[in-house]
């Protein structure tokens, strides 16, 4: 069971760098469909600092501020928008996630960077439920 | 530009190196950890700035020390928590292992 760390310095670091490991995490996401990275290992990064912060304060302070069911939430609704992208090419008269039929300009970009988004909130959030239901195991 | 790179990149595997020897040379869990803690951080750091030196400045060298800037901070704080947490479990001090 973790518990809040007793030392200043190692929950100062938790604090310090869990913003910037965030950013860094949207910052792969949203790369995802131009250069190395993606939704999956975005998603990790950002669930990664969500681990440092419960390491460094508990995990009931990480369960106060990203509630069970928030959690749930972001699982279900990064599918929702995955599934949702490809089933509006499917209606827009196209096949499962054929990006082209898009309304938009650069569709293809577009859609892809729609999936990675779906991606990536749903495996930091499955991540993140994952490490609680670990570390609350009695 | 790329005698400044070697210079520090070469600086950098000495100290490297100076760690790897102190931890496998040194007696007890504490003292290889100084030896490990200070020189990989030092180390890292210098060969990262090397290899910003050898990018020039540009875009990527800025990525290179943000993450030189990132271990700066994070290694010492492992080293930290990972000796502390060895003192609060009692692992025993070099001079009582030698008696």
């Amino acid at each position: 069971m973790i518990t809040r760390q007793e030392s200043v310095i190692v929950r100062t670091t938790c604090r310090l760098l869990a913003p910037f490991i965030q950013v860094f995490g949207l910052y792969v996401i949203v790369h995802g469909h131009s250069s190395p990275g993606g939704g999956f290992q975005g998603g990790v990064i950002l669930a990664s600092s969500f681990v440092l912060l419960a390491i460094g304060f508990g995990p009931g302070e990480v369960q106060r501020r990203i509630p069970r069911p928030a959690l749930l939430a972001c699982t279900c609704a990064g599918v929702l928008l995955y599934a949702g992208i490809g089933v509006a090419c499917v209606l827009l008269g196209a096949n499962f996630l054929d990006y082209g039929a898009l309304p938009l300009r650069d569709a293809r970009s577009l859609g892809m960077l729609g999936i990675e988004i779906g991606v990536g909130i749903t495996v930091a959030a499955a991540m993140v439920s994952i490490f609680h239901d670990l570390i609350t195991f009695e | 530009m790329t005698a400044l790179a070697v210079a520090f990149v070469s600086a950098g595997v000495f100290f490297l190196v100076t760690g790897a020897a102190g931890l496998i040379r040194f007696p007890d869990f504490y003292t290889r950890m100084h030896a490990s803690g200070k020189c990989d951080t030092l180390g890292v750091l210098l060969v990262l700035v090397g290899i910003a030196c050898h990018v020039g400045a540009s875009l990527t060298s800025a990525k290179i020390l943000l993450i030189a800037a990132f271990i700066f901070v994070a290694s010492p704080t492992a080293t930290h928590a990972i000796a502390r947490s060895a003192l609060r479990h009692q692992n025993a001090l070099w001079p009582e292992e030698e008696q």
